[in-house]
């Protein structure tokens, strides 16, 4: 029983992230980076996993530059047996990077993959849903809890309206909702630890994927800031005001 | 000629008051505007899809496999619609988000999520980082996958229209999919979070799931829908699918009081686009005030009686 873990390297979550002067991109110079926190979930469902005797071995991969590594080691510190970095410079977009993890995928032939909804810079969610749909694998959207039985899973999924739980057989696609687990820290043995575990390089021209830039980025800009508004002295202040000045009740 | 396809959302009862702001969006795009509709029950919707103006034809697929949603199933029928379209959108919901992206996949479409303005056919405005960023992005492609969020579109005119009502046969398919086992939709008697005049919120500073009630008699008062910080719902104060920001829902009501709430910005980025924000809070400090047009620093646990009390 093999899980893949798709890994992304994304802005530390507490950094607010602004526009560069010329506004044509993200200033992330000095920023911290990280695992993006679906994918920590993600992984840390899988260690879950194997500890409880139902996986034998996680993989980590990862799609980009050099400094993907880092994520990687995170990633191999945490619980994963070994992490593959497919290399490129260039900035993806989800598309290809799903068509990139399609190549892993049939490299390696897991039993589950299992990955993050959305990351939190591009703000896509999109990855998971595509990557399902050109392996022709079961897709299970939104986690938030997942029980293996088997070659059976039943995953409940966060929708709109409330909860949903779907079955399925494996092998299938998973991805993770904030309240599927709450992830561990990496201790310091097994940080330690972790640069010994076997890191693989590809790239993605020799996998053959064709990269294609077909949504570009004219410009980045801070949202319209709102008006700070009045402090209120009582609840009298604050219904008079809500029903003469703003109007709305 | 610019055509349009977008997906109908709905229960199998009645169509969301998210569709009609996708086809707001889509009106953007081009004139020639039809519906995709994949239902158990095709009657229960009719009447109401036929109150759409701008809306041409709908590809009718009706079966009982439409009970609950699989996404194969609906990507598989908006794949044998494909073939005349150059623009497929659907709202940012669980199920847009959930459906489109599988179907770009299979498209070999780049889809662009989250839509907040349509600045041509091509250009269009999104939410990056959390909402933190406003990226304008531009299209190579000749056709293209929209995700709307329908918070930032007004809704279509329900004036009436002639939509022509086309019924197709399920498509024939090898596609591996998941089985529906069940599910526990919350039942609520209050208007619906994305679509309600006025959103009640709470967050961590309620404490426990009991004072949590405290938001529902205002919230009767005020015919408004219950919202929640992820903090709370994390917390088990509320159900998920109250969930008010980033990784919840976007709402933007005509008033929404945040109630104990601190203010990070994953749950700015779902409510901040409000007409009018009410912040209680007993941190003066807290992030919320700064995007609050009414703060009022106080004990939620006096303040709440009192409010309901002088409403």
């Amino acid at each position: 029983m093999k899980i893949l873990i798709p890994i992304k390297r994304v802005n530390d979550y507490n950094v607010k992230v602004r526009p560069n002067q010329a506004n044509t991109d993200v200033d992330l110079s000095n920023v911290k980076m990280a695992v993006n926190p679906f994918c920590e979930i993600a992984l840390e469902e899988a260690i879950r996993l194997k500890e409880g005797g139902k996986a034998t071995e996680i993989i980590a991969v990862s799609v980009g530059d050099e400094k993907n590594q880092e994520q990687l080691r995170t990633a191999l510190a945490l619980g994963a047996d070994r992490a593959i970095l497919v290399k490129t410079d260039k900035a993806l977009q989800p598309l290809d990077v799903s068509k990139v993890l399609v190549k892993v995928y049939e490299k390696e032939s897991p039993n589950l993959v299992i990955m993050g909804k959305v990351g939190i810079d591009g703000d896509h969610n999109q990855t998971g849903q595509m990557f399902s749909a050109l392996t022709n694998l079961p897709q299970i959207t939104f986690a938030s809890k997942v029980e293996l039985n088997g070659n059976d899973v039943e995953v409940t999924r966060e929708i709109d309206g409330g909860l949903e739980t779907l079955s399925s057989s494996l092998p299938a696609v998973i991805t993770t909702d904030l309240r599927l687990n709450e992830p561990r820290y990496a201790s310091l043995p097994n940080i330690m630890k972790a640069k010994r575990k076997p890191l693989e390089e590809l790239t993605v021209e020799e996998l053959g994927v064709e990269v294609k830039p077909t949504v570009t980025t004219l410009k980045v800009e801070s949202p319209p800031e709102r008006e700070e508004g009045v402090k209120v002295e009582n609840v009298d202040v604050l219904v008079e005001k809500l029903k003469n000045e703003a109007k709305v009740i | 000629m610019t055509k349009i396809l977008v997906l109908a959302e709905h229960d199998n009862n009645s169509l969301s008051g998210a569709t009609l702001s996708v086809i707001k969006a889509a009106e953007m795009l081009g004139d020639e505007i039809d519906l995709i509709c994949t239902t158990s029950n095709i009657s229960n919707l009719e009447a109401e899809i036929s109150t759409l103006s701008s809306v041409k034809k709908v590809h009718v697929f009706e079966d009982k496999i439409f009970e609950n949603e699989i996404a194969e199933n609906t990507v598989d029928c908006l794949i044998a619609v494909s073939d005349d379209y150059d623009y497929f959108l659907a709202s940012s919901s669980t199920s847009g988000k959930n459906i489109m992206p599988r179907f770009a996949g299979l498209m070999d479409i780049q889809q662009i999520s989250e839509v907040i303005e349509v600045v041509d056919g091509s250009t269009f405005k999104k939410p990056i980082y959390a909402g933190a960023c406003i990226a304008t992005v531009k299209t190579e492609q000749s056709r293209n996958v929209l995700t709307i969020r329908t918070t930032s579109f007004d809704k279509t005119s329900t004036d009436g229209g002639s939509a022509e009502f086309v019924k197709h046969d399920l498509p024939a398919n090898n596609t591996n999919k998941p089985t529906f086992v069940k599910n526990e939709l919350t039942v609520s008697d209050r208007p619906e979070l994305t679509s309600a005049d006025i959103v009640v919120s709470g967050g961590r500073g309620m404490q426990n799931s009991d004072n949590f009630k405290l938001l529902e008699g205002i919230a009767t008062k005020l015919n408004a829908a219950i919202g929640a910080s992820r903090a709370a719902v994390d917390s088990g104060f509320a159900p998920n699918d109250y969930q008010v920001g980033q990784t919840g829902k976007s709402v933007a009501p005509n008033l929404y009081v945040a109630v104990g709430i601190s203010g990070a910005i994953q749950h700015l980025a779902g409510m901040k686009d409000s007409k009018t924000i009410v912040a209680i809070n007993k941190d003066e400090e807290a992030p919320i005030f700064k995007v609050a047009d009414y703060g009022l620093v106080a004990d939620l646990f006096e303040a709440l009686p009192e409010l309901e009390s002088k409403l």
